[in-house]
């Protein structure tokens, strides 16, 4: 049986990637959304922006989906805990989701109500991407637990500093994302506006990522001797410094890249230290959820990778063959 | 109230209130691959106006089927964490292949289908439809397998500590109930998009607008109407006797039988008193056994086999049945008129069938949520069938008070949802297909 724990630790890696994934590529749908008001002066510009997210967005927010799934199908017992734990947060985030999913399409044809629309627009989008980073940020500071694996604190033991603090770097990120890919996307006084805030968002990242990693490696000292912890500053500051020096180049295209490295490092970091645990038990170590007593069983595991190591490539193969037909700059002659 | 009937009042809201909309998609998306497969091959502007116009229902459609999704993949773990614990080993790889295999696909490309007709060549834009329709369907087949594993688990074996194991992904996947059920599922959703294009369409004809591009779509939609209910007749009927033979006790509260007996009766309607276990009705004698095998005196398993507690609401599960399988007569008959009509050239000026067709739109949502009420009542009280019951799988850690607050709370957004939707529904139907 002792081969079973190289498939725990291969579905520990697969979800580990598809939730970054799913922060990098629904993160800069969000951001777009989040800061619709501070980039978009008129109507059109608006327009321009969603524009930019209207063909893509459902397909990012599968990588969602897909990581629950898996997640599910690996280690149900982490998201039976979590998903039944943090009940309230969770129904937080599904309102936050379902009023970003159907705004947008609301909003294109529905124009007396344009305004309304957009504010849950924004509103769904500052909500899920801020208690993503919040939920994140508890299952690794650690929450009390049961013997019997069940969640024992309630809604507001979620928002401690911590916790939080995870939730703010990481709806930092997502603002830069959503820049980034403005940045691209866009042309004119629009891009102008995009490069600007870009430039306010790489400060702004710039501090939270400090402050994050050196919480980390306070709150975790057994991070100081995590070679992956080093490789995640790393990448989370080259990214900056290359994003900084993209900018003053006024390169449209690389700044996407940079930040998408930068976030990255920040997920790298929370892996590293999270490993080999899924819900870190905050009363007692030896109730934490880790991918040993939580998994499904060998044969489970062995199915399932085989349907993502032939299903993901394909995925993703098509995934850019999709990106590339809408490559270029948005374009708002059809539909939205 | 008790938790345990909250949660289960909840994931039937939500579920129900789903299912109305990847109902629309897959036939909606099966009529764009047609229509859009004839403007390739006709190169006729009347299909591709038929097609625009459709992928911009699909659009507003898929967007409320792909937010409501999102909540049911939550639920399990969010109500029902003590089922996904017992069951990770199987229902998670199959929500976990519905993602990767299927809707992926959909996703990715309905994004091309609703903005890429600008874009990309008439052969691309053309693979797109084809890919939404096979993504979707894909889609639909994973959950159907995961509800049919539900109704009839298969492929495992429970271990030493008693654990449900996955032991043949292929045998958990196809089930004795997965391809009869998903057969029946997704001719449903065909006949509930079949109804919908001739309601719009007849509106459209009887209204004298959009011409040509009217009557084609009306001509495609009674087409299908006229197929697809027939179609449905002979998936229901493969459906109904693979649930006599593996689950005896949801057949037989289908019908309101209570005793083993052959020559078992059908009804056509009726009551079940469930007190004095008797059923009252209009019936064709011997009717039931003459449908299970074509034998007049083959018999059918009653109730009683089982223990009372072991019976799901049997009134609620036989009303149910039979307010679908007499949609589904009417169906065929409305269809084949159609069919008459449209034979016979008088469809067009027909104002009084015309009239009536955006009145049925309803109608096959009303059959599919019917037909699914008796699939998932019918299997209480068992979450799966014969081997947990429902009650030992709902959430331990949510209280009464939180799921009272998440009712209130999708009940809210789900009837504002739907407000908006049939607004903006009813106001894309206005605006109609383009006019050049």
């Amino acid at each position: 049986m002792e081969n079973i724990q190289n498939f725990q630790i291969l579905w520990f890696v697969l979800i580990f990637i598809l939730f970054t994934v799913y922060a990098l590529l629904d993160g800069f749908d969000l951001g777009i959304a989040i800061l619709l008001p501070f980039l978009g002066g008129t109507k059109e510009e608006k327009d321009t922006l969603i524009a930019s997210i209207g063909p893509v967005w459902d397909g990012n927010e599968v990588w969602l989906i897909t990581g629950g799934g898996a997640l599910f199908a690996a280690f149900p017992h982490a998201y039976a805990t979590a998903f039944s734990g943090f009940y309230l947060a969770m129904m937080l985030v599904l309102l936050a989701l379902i009023f970003r999913a159907v705004s947008m399409e609301f909003r294109a044809n529905d124009p007396a109500r344009a305004g309304l629309w957009e504010k849950a627009l924004i509103g769904g989008s500052a909500l899920a991407a801020l208690l993503f980073g919040v939920a994140l940020g508890n299952v690794i500071y650690g929450v009390p637990l049961t013997g019997q694996m069940e969640y024992a604190g309630s809604f507001f033991t979620l928002l401690r500093p911590v916790p939080l603090l995870f939730g703010l770097t990481g709806l930092a990120a997502v603002c830069l994302q959503g820049a980034c890919w403005a940045v691209m996307k866009t042309e004119g006084a629009l891009q102008e506006r995009s490069f600007k805030a870009v430039k306010k968002l790489l400060w702004i990242n710039a501090i939270t990522a400090v402050i994050y990693f050196l919480v980390l490696v306070v709150t975790f000292p057994r991070l100081s001797s995590n070679i992956l912890f080093y490789v995640a500053v790393w990448l989370t500051y080259a990214g900056l410094i290359a994003l900084y020096y993209s900018l003053g180049r006024k390169n449209d295209t690389a700044p996407f890249a940079e930040s998408s490295l930068s976030f990255i490092g920040l997920f790298l970091a929370a892996g590293a230290l999270q490993f080999p645990n899924l819900i870190t038990a905050s009363n007692n170590p030896q109730f934490s959820l880790t991918i040993y007593n939580s998994s499904t069983g060998l044969y489970t595991l062995q199915v399932m990778a085989v349907i993502a190591l032939i299903g993901m490539p394909v995925v993703i193969g098509y995934t850019v063959f999709v990106y590339r037909l809408f490559k270029g700059k948005a374009r708002t002659d059809n539909h939205y | 109230m008790d938790a345990l009937l909250l949660a289960r009042m909840q994931f039937a809201f939500t579920i129900g209130f789903h299912f109305l909309f990847p109902a629309m998609t897959l036939g909606t998306a099966l009529i764009i691959l047609i229509s859009e497969t004839l403007y390739l091959v006709k190169k006729d502007d009347t299909y591709r106006r038929i097609t625009d116009f459709l992928a911009r229902l699909l659009g507003l459609i898929f967007v409320v089927g792909a937010a409501t999704g999102i909540v049911m993949e939550f639920s399990f773990g969010t109500n029902w964490s003590q089922y996904s614990r017992a069951v990770g080993d199987i229902f998670g790889p199959i929500l976990a292949a519905e993602g990767v295999i299927a809707f992926f696909l959909e996703s990715v490309f309905i994004g091309v289908l609703i903005f890429g007709r600008n874009r990309v060549s008439p052969i691309v834009y053309w693979v797109a439809a084809l890919l939404v329709f096979i993504g979707g369907h894909l889609s639909a087949f994973w959950i159907v397998v995961a509800n049919s594993w539900m109704q009839t688990p298969a492929g495992y074996e429970i271990n030493a500590v008693g654990k449900i194991m996955l032991t043949s992904f292929s045998a958990a996947v196809f089930n004795p109930s997965t391809v009869a059920r998903f057969l029946h599922t997704v001719l449903a959703t065909w006949v509930v998009s079949a109804v919908m294009v001739c309601g719009i369409a007849g509106y459209y004809v009887r209204k004298g607008q959009h011409g040509e591009t009217a009557r084609t779509m009306l001509k495609l939609g009674i087409i299908l109407f006229a197929i697809t209910p027939l179609l449905q007749l002979g998936a229901a009927h493969g459906h109904a006797i693979q649930v006599i033979n593996t689950q005896p006790v949801k057949a037989a509260a289908m019908e309101g039988h209570f005793h083993t007996t052959r020559g078992a009766n059908i009804y056509v309607v009726g009551f079940v008193d469930e007190a004095n276990e008797k059923t009252y009705g209009i019936y064709i004698p011997k009717g039931l056994s003459f449908l299970y095998n074509f034998d007049f005196n083959s018999e059918i398993k009653g109730l009683k086999e089982a223990p009372k507690e072991n019976w799901p609401p049997v009134n609620l599960v036989f009303q149910s049945y039979h307010i679908m399988v007499a949609l589904g007569m009417i169906f065929i008959a409305l269809g084949l008129l159609g069919a008459w009509l449209l034979w016979t050239g008088k469809l067009y000026t027909a104002k009084w069938y015309l009239m009536g067709l955006p009145f049925l739109i309803p109608l096959p949502h009303l059959a599919h949520e019917t037909g699914w009420i008796t699939a998932e009542v019918g299997r209480q009280p068992w979450i799966i069938y014969g081997l947990m019951k429902t009650a030992a799988g709902a959430s331990v850690v949510v209280s009464a008070g939180e799921l009272i607050f998440s009712l209130l709370m999708f009940s809210a957004v789900y009837l504002l949802l739907f407000v908006i939707f049939v607004l903006l529904f009813v106001k894309i139907v206005k605006q109609g297909p383009a006019t050049s």
